[in-house]
């Protein structure tokens, strides 16, 4: 016979107050090390505190942290998806060859997005329709995609855009918004309300935290997760649409080694890698961070490795800290 | 809350005391390289610091992304613009990608060139190109003839019959051939960039030509592939293998003496020579234009084409003389 033994277990008469846990959340100390960043960076750059400065820094994060909002839904329901960059490579050789054709600026706007979402269907129907895993699905559509992308290209580049074409990576909206700002902020209320306001939302965090459960109490799975595939590349589609308009050019290595930053942003925001949890302020505050750190270092020219090291223990240690003191 | 409004003050504070930012006297010129951690970047490094040192007055901030990316290229133009640094000399991921990046710079009053990998040239006022066709096809024969005083019978082993490169600086090595009287080009030779299809080709000029007295190869993978096959068939002082290489590769083969000489640009010169050039540009005491002639300081001048591009020299000549400094650098 086992004994069991119970311990007494103090049941707390209310929960912590609302300003309480709001001051102790992940968004919290998120928003502590971007103040802190904030701070250091205009202690030591005298050129950080310039409104065009700091609009020219927007652009090292903002296409990335488009395809970040999408991923961290992705990610919540416990599915990754690699091959965004590569989605990134394959819609813009797309946008190329329609340039080619002949096409006009809206039409080639319809054939990035369209490639992205084409590609995020494939993926969609890998994972959610033949139930296999996204890791493995995506490690084998980043090297087809890209894949594409080089067969089409080899060495050469698709360049000579249309001038108007220019706006989407290089245009104003308004003073020193830029466009791509300006669409980020958009798309980042738009799946705030998506995953915070709506059942879908809802629905993500279920099977995030249990698919089976989620499969019992009536949400369908794997169309949820489809349309999450969906999403990445569309978003991946609209970055591209972006990228390519910066660059001003489309070459087979474009957007290379963007997959590992998306996650990377993903994770630093807050949501958990083995899904279940997680928010999209998380993620809009982890890419002002990222952009910030990228950018202050730059203006110091500290060689891009450090940068790197920084970032990662930036990381390790925004993950660490709330499990050392408990918080978590 | 309180927390946000201390550091939201202290925020407000450092803006004030940051009003007038500190502006250096000397002129920032700004070595842009494809990816830090490569030696052939860091001895430019090495060169632009040196003519920043006879200039007086520079500073040179070099600087690259981590990998070779258009992407971290571009964002380090971004944080080069914002310090409003007075000249960029990049060596560029993609001619067309940074493009834009570069002419916004240059909108905002910075000096830019390209060097070694040039930018399209809407983003860039000249690209310096480390030779040219002419002077690269004139050096490989020259290499050879040094060596022969008295004249004979030399060999090209090239790479791909359809290598650009390589039939341009053969075609120019032909042109130059009648200034160098008794040296006799009796073949050329493909050895597609593969080792050992090069290898086989060296092996069958030595026994086609037995009075062969040098192999001229215009590829680093030709002339470190024949020089093998000429130290294997222990013919070391009798056929000597020259051409385009790199000293790092090249180091054993001129120990042995199957190499005398070979040719290559030097990446110091490459970097003192665009650091040259931007400060000259950037201090308005030339004028980037076709025609213009910009001085290189220890170098010369370079010339500029209808397309804005100048040749920087020779291609710099490695020997037993100086092969231990440069092996170490790429």
């Amino acid at each position: 016979m086992t004994q069991q033994t119970h311990t007494a277990r103090a049941i707390p008469d209310r929960l912590q107050s609302p300003a309480a846990r709001a001051l102790r959340s992940w968004e919290s100390i998120l928003v502590a090390v971007a103040i802190a960043i904030f701070v250091t960076n205009s202690f030591t750059s005298p050129y950080f505190l310039n409104a065009w400065n700091l609009s020219d820094a927007t652009f090292n994060f903002t296409e990335k942290a488009m395809i970040a909002l999408a991923m961290a839904l992705l990610i919540i329901s416990g599915e990754i998806d690699l091959s965004v960059a590569s989605i990134i490579a394959l819609a813009s050789t797309a946008m190329g060859l329609a340039m080619q054709a002949g096409a006009d600026v809206p039409i080639l706007v319809l054939v990035g997005i369209g490639a992205g979402l084409l590609c995020g269907a494939f993926n969609g129907f890998l994972v959610a329709g033949l139930g296999l895993p996204s890791i493995v699905v995506t490690i084998g559509t980043m090297s087809l995609f890209r894949g594409i992308a080089y067969i089409v290209l080899g060495d050469r580049a698709f360049t000579g855009y249309p001038p108007g074409f220019a706006y989407f990576g290089q245009g104003y909206v308004w003073w020193v918004f830029s466009f791509e700002l300006v669409l980020f902020t958009v798309l980042a209320v738009i799946y705030w309300a998506l995953l915070h306001r709506s059942s879908f939302g809802r629905a993500v965090y279920a099977i995030g935290n249990n698919a089976t459960a989620a499969q019992f109490s009536g949400i369908r799975v794997a169309r949820v997760k489809f349309i999450l595939f969906l999403l990445t590349g569309l978003m991946s589609g609209i970055a591209a649409v972006c990228l390519t308009s910066r660059l001003g050019s489309t070459r087979p290595s474009i957007a290379t080694g963007f997959e590992l930053e998306v996650v990377t942003m993903v994770v630093l925001g807050g949501v958990n890698i083995l899904g279940g949890s997680g928010s999209i302020p998380g993620i809009v505050l982890a890419a002002l961070i990222i952009g910030m750190v990228t950018f202050g270092f730059g203006l110091l020219n500290v060689p891009g490795i450090v940068m790197s090291i920084f970032l990662g223990a930036l990381l390790i240690s925004v993950i660490a800290l709330p499990r050392l003191f408990g918080k978590r | 809350m309180s927390i946000i409004k201390k550091t939201l003050a202290t925020v407000a504070m450092s803006t004030v005391m940051l009003a007038q930012p500190a502006l250096a006297d000397d002129m920032r010129i700004a070595l842009v390289v494809k990816a830090l951690g490569i030696g052939f970047f860091e001895a430019a490094a090495k060169g632009a610091e040196e003519a920043a040192a006879e200039l007086g007055g520079v500073e040179i901030i070099y600087t690259g992304p981590t990998s070779t990316t258009a992407e971290g290229q571009i964002e380090v133009i971004n944080a080069l613009i914002a310090q409003g640094v007075d000249a960029i000399a990049i060596s560029a991921n993609d001619p067309d990608a940074v493009a834009p990046a570069l002419r916004r710079a240059m909108d905002r009053g910075i000096t830019v060139i390209s060097w070694d990998s040039g930018v399209a040239a809407e983003g860039r006022q000249m690209h310096l190109n480390p030779s040219s066709p002419e002077l690269i096809g004139n050096t490989i024969i020259r290499l050879a003839a040094d060596h022969l005083p008295d004249g004979g019978d030399v060999a090209i082993l090239s790479a791909t019959s359809t290598s650009t490169n390589q039939n341009i600086w053969i075609e120019e090595a032909t042109k130059a051939l009648p200034e160098y009287p008794g040296i006799n080009l009796v073949a050329t030779v493909y050895g597609d960039d593969l080792a050992d299809k090069s290898y086989r080709e060296a092996q069958g000029l030595m026994q086609t030509y037995p009075d062969l007295r040098a192999i001229i190869a215009p590829t680093t993978v030709g002339i470190l592939a024949a020089s093998q096959a000429v130290t294997d068939a222990g013919k070391i002082g009798e056929i000597n293998v020259t051409g385009l290489g790199l000293p790092s590769e090249m180091a054993g083969a001129v120990e042995s003496g199957a190499t005398l000489s070979f040719a290559i640009w030097n990446p110091i010169d490459l970097g003192y020579a665009a650091t040259m050039i931007a400060h000259g540009l950037a201090s308005g005491n030339a004028t980037a234009e076709p025609g213009a002639s910009i001085p290189m300081g220890r170098i010369g001048d370079a010339v500029l084409d209808d397309n804005n591009e100048a040749a920087m020299s020779d291609p710099f000549t490695y020997d037993a003389s100086n092969i231990d400094e440069f092996k170490s650098i790429f």
